[in-house]
């Protein structure tokens, strides 16, 4: 199936650096509606309000960690944003993290510091090819 | 000290007294090991030499000075290359615009995508140098706690300016780059160097 590159996206750090790399690659990759906070629970309440077909998130962050977002999400049992695509972006590159995360539901991971293609491949995997 | 003696409510000179009790009983003591008694002493030895050294290393530069001097240059560094990076990408979207007009777009593009992410290096770099900055302030507190415990009973040392970090020469003029609001702005130099003139 073809990706909707007119889907909504929320990227989710707390360096403006980062959200502005993020949303400047996510453009040259065609997507254009891209929303964007600065932790865990503003992008919990962003997710409560609007309905996004892909969420890229940070882990390091407060007062509310990417972890305990993606948590938060994948608890909300009947929520229509309980399975959006979730890719955590994170420059914790340890095994427990990456097996934390997953145990908790994230559907990619890409450990900082990443480029362009590593960010397509990732998005594509959890998408389908565009 | 300790941490049996710290959680008992023991001050140094506490800790001093019991060690000279327990060597003037092994003193007056008959048949006891000499072994113990030598040990004793030396222990003795490094309280006392524990108590000069903290009286002449000025320990509280360490939490007043030395520590928020370093962390406000780590944090420094993270503002500056924060703003730089957000020159960069500001300069890489205005060209990315333009480019968009041109014939050869994609190929700047393919530019620009390189150094966008060449740019996480600074979130990269923040996040290291904000983990530094955490454990210099544990540092910090525990300096602080290590003085509450034993600062009122060091010897008094002359603590002037003068001995350890004094800097000759040219040596003592190399303090830079200065903090926001440390040194003198371009104008001001201009300014005082106009005054020579």
């Amino acid at each position: 199936m073809a990706v909707d590159k007119n889907m909504n996206v929320l990227i989710v750090d707390d360096y403006n650096t980062m959200l502005r790399i993020i949303k400047n690659l996510l453009k040259q990759l065609g997507f254009s509606n891209i929303d964007e906070a600065t932790d865990g629970s503003m992008a919990l309440e962003k997710v409560q309000q609007k309905n996004y077909g892909l969420v890229i998130s940070d882990w390091n962050m407060e007062p509310m960690t990417g972890l305990d977002f993606l948590k938060e999400v994948r608890s909300s049992v009947g929520a229509p944003y309980q399975k959006v695509p979730f890719i955590m972006v994170t420059a914790e590159s340890k095994t427990e993290n990456v097996i934390a995360a997953k145990q908790a539901g994230v559907d990619n991971y890409i450990v900082k510091p990443f480029n362009a293609e590593t960010l397509k491949t990732k998005i594509s995997s959890v998408l389908g090819d565009f | 000290m300790t941490e049996s003696a710290q959680s008992k409510g023991y001050g140094r000179d506490q800790v001093v007294e019991i060690v000279n009790s327990v060597i003037s009983k092994v003193e007056r003591g008959a048949g006891v090991d000499r072994a113990i008694y030598e040990q004793l002493q030396a222990l003795k030895s490094i309280i006392d030499d524990a108590r000069k050294e903290l009286g002449t290393m000025r320990s509280a530069d360490i939490q007043e000075k030395h520590i928020p001097t370093a962390t406000d240059e780590l944090d420094a560094i993270i503002s500056a290359t924060a703003e730089a990076t957000g020159t960069i990408m500001d300069a890489c979207e205005a060209i990315e615009e333009k480019a968009a007009t041109t014939n050869v777009g994609d190929e700047v593009n393919a530019e620009i995508t390189k150094i966008y992410e060449a740019c996480s290096f600074q979130d990269i770099t923040g996040q290291r140098i904000s983990k530094v900055v955490s454990t210099l302030r544990d540092i910090e507190d525990k300096v602080a706690k290590l003085l509450a415990v034993v600062g009122d009973s060091v010897p008094a040392m002359d603590i002037s300016d003068e001995g350890e970090g004094e800097k000759d020469g040219d040596a003592s003029l190399l303090n830079g780059p200065q903090l926001e609001g440390q040194g003198v702005s371009q104008d001001e130099i201009d300014r005082l160097l106009a005054e020579f003139d």
